[in-house]
């Protein structure tokens, strides 16, 4: 019993502290003070100026990069891998296969940076200029083996002969894909397009290699150049609670996705 | 033609030729290019001199060192911190909601930099001084959880009846514990801690943050060269990381993989 007490009062010790910044970033965000830490009475001000632009006008802009960047990249890594998924699980030659599948693997185990340091001689090697562009396809260069990797186990799950039996009863390749294949994938390819959706969002480290100096901003950058300058814009707080609150809500309804595949 | 062509794309292994000429120009050629770029100067002429920069150089040696040992004592701490909360989040007869190991696993998904701010803005709040000490714990804060996430899957997935048998064999809870759950969760030790060590030996930007530029690791003296235009020296500097990352990552095993494949998004 007194272990029992020990074991999970350490568990909470542990959680109050990863969660103890997180906290005090959501607490003052209900307040006006730009001083963290000074509480001034509850306040939905910092909310309200968040979203109505203006002054912190490039604030705004940088939420909409972020978010048009990651659904681009998660919806071409997603058509990308999913189609590289089917095709890599009917190689036949074992050595191609697992060539393909140690470079799939490479940029999962690769370091942010280096990613990124390498996807930005690839670019200024072919004298492309960094921007818009370049961001896309370097978030989707990191993205697609996450969703190669969340297709991939619904294809061996899956029985070959019914491709093969629609196949036999009259249907076009084509046909069978869509009918056969595509709704079995489609688990896996929503998982995939949730995973690459947020890692697009959360990261830093690619990007600020991969975004030039035309003046675009995407969320990371904005919080790394406003921390840089030592003064947190005071609507970051209010941002960084939305996020949270995001992501944990993103978070769960994945849990649930894996949970139910799991029972099936 | 066209019908010998259109075949060959109705083969479905076909279908990889495009992601296998995508992962060539986006994964494979970039690394080739650190590769390149370190082993020449600015004209292309073949050149050891970015080494050389790099061995004879003292503050750039020195920064390389501080951050292996930034990382050994973040890894350390986790693997303190981590195994015991893994290890109790396994166990079936504390009966941890599952809830509570969601939110173990959480804060991985939040922005790094939203959660050094955090880290920043809790000590600002406690009027504690930012340097050595917020670096050290916005790593623990930023990294615990990718040590209790692989641990406790091992844990979890241990085969309990092997526990019972030491126990009816009449081993006590310490030798228990010694002989078969520690040596049993080994695989995911190793990869907790390559997941913690390389993340904190390459990062960049947020130890700037925590120690009000005081403070440089290696991961920024990779970025600051790289922005400044000494890409050769750069790259170079990456392949050093990179090869200390490699190095590292030759000790984790399959099982690894076997948990990637799995599906487990989280």
């Amino acid at each position: 019993m007194m272990n029992r007490i020990l074991a999970k009062g350490y568990l909470w010790f542990l959680l109050a502290l990863l969660y103890s910044p997180i906290l005090i970033i959501m607490i003052f965000s209900f307040t006006e003070a730009k001083v963290l830490g000074n509480w001034t009475g509850f306040s939905l001000k910092l909310y309200s100026s968040l979203f109505s632009g203006g002054m912190h006008h490039s604030l705004v802009s940088a939420i909409v990069n972020t978010f048009l960047i990651a659904f681009i990249a998660a919806s071409v890594s997603t058509m990308l891998g999913s189609i590289a998924a089917i095709g890599i699980f009917n190689m036949r030659n074992p050595y191609s296969k697992s060539i393909i599948n140690f470079t799939n693997n490479i940029p999962i185990m690769n370091p942010d940076i280096i990613t990124g340091v390498s996807l930005f001689l690839l670019f200024v090697s072919f004298g492309i200029s960094q921007g818009f562009t370049t961001v896309v396809l370097a978030h989707i260069a990191f993205c697609t083996p996450y969703v190669v990797l969340s297709v991939m186990p619904r294809l061996k799950k899956m029985n070959p002969n019914i491709y093969e039996a629609a196949l036999d009863l009259g249907a076009t390749p084509f046909q069978a894909l869509r009918k056969v294949i595509f709704p079995e994938i489609l688990p896996g390819m929503i998982s995939g397009f949730i995973l690459a959706f947020t890692l697009s969002i959360d990261d830093f480290a690619v990007t600020i290699f991969t975004i030039g100096n035309q003046g675009l901003e995407t969320l990371s950058t904005f919080i790394y150049a406003d921390a840089r300058k030592g003064g947190l814009t005071p609507e970051l707080r209010p941002l960084s609670t939305i996020i949270f609150v995001t992501v944990l809500v993103l978070l769960i309804i994945i849990n649930k996705r894996a949970e139910k595949q799991k029972k099936e | 033609m066209i019908k010998s062509l259109s075949r060959f794309f109705m083969q479905r292994r076909s279908w990889s030729i495009p992601y296998a000429i995508f992962l060539f120009i986006f994964v494979l050629m970039p690394l080739l290019l650190i590769v390149y770029y370190s082993f020449t100067d600015e004209e292309g002429v073949f050149t050891m001199g970015n080494f050389r920069k790099f061995l004879m150089h003292p503050e750039a040696m020195n920064t390389f060192i501080y951050s292996i040992g930034i990382a050994i004592i973040t890894t350390l701490s986790c693997l303190l911190l981590g195994y015991p909360a893994a290890y109790i989040m396994s166990q079936k007869h504390f009966n941890v909601p599952k809830t509570m190991i969601v939110l173990f696993i959480l804060p991985m998904w939040v922005n790094i930099l939203i959660r050094t701010l955090a880290t920043v803005a809790l000590f600002d709040f406690l009027k504690l001084p930012l340097g050595e000490g917020a670096l050290v714990f916005g790593m623990i804060y930023n990294f615990l959880p990718f040590m209790v996430y692989p641990i406790y899957n091992t844990l979890q997935k241990m085969d309990h009846g092997l526990i019972e048998a030491a126990q009816d064999l009449g081993a006590n809870p310490m030798k228990v514990f010694t002989k078969v759950i520690l040596p049993l969760s080994m695989p995911g030790v190793i990869s907790g801690i390559v997941m913690v060590f390389m993340p904190t030996v390459s990062t960049f930007a947020i130890a700037e943050l925590l120690t009000m530029n005081n403070i440089k690791l290696f991961g920024t003296t990779v970025q600051e060269n790289i922005y400044n235009g000494m890409w050769n020296y750069g790259a170079a500097l990456s392949l050093i990381m990179l090869l200390l990352i490699g190095i590292m990552s030759l000790f984790t095993n399959e099982e690894d993989n076997a948990q990637n494949e799995s599906g487990g998004v989280i």
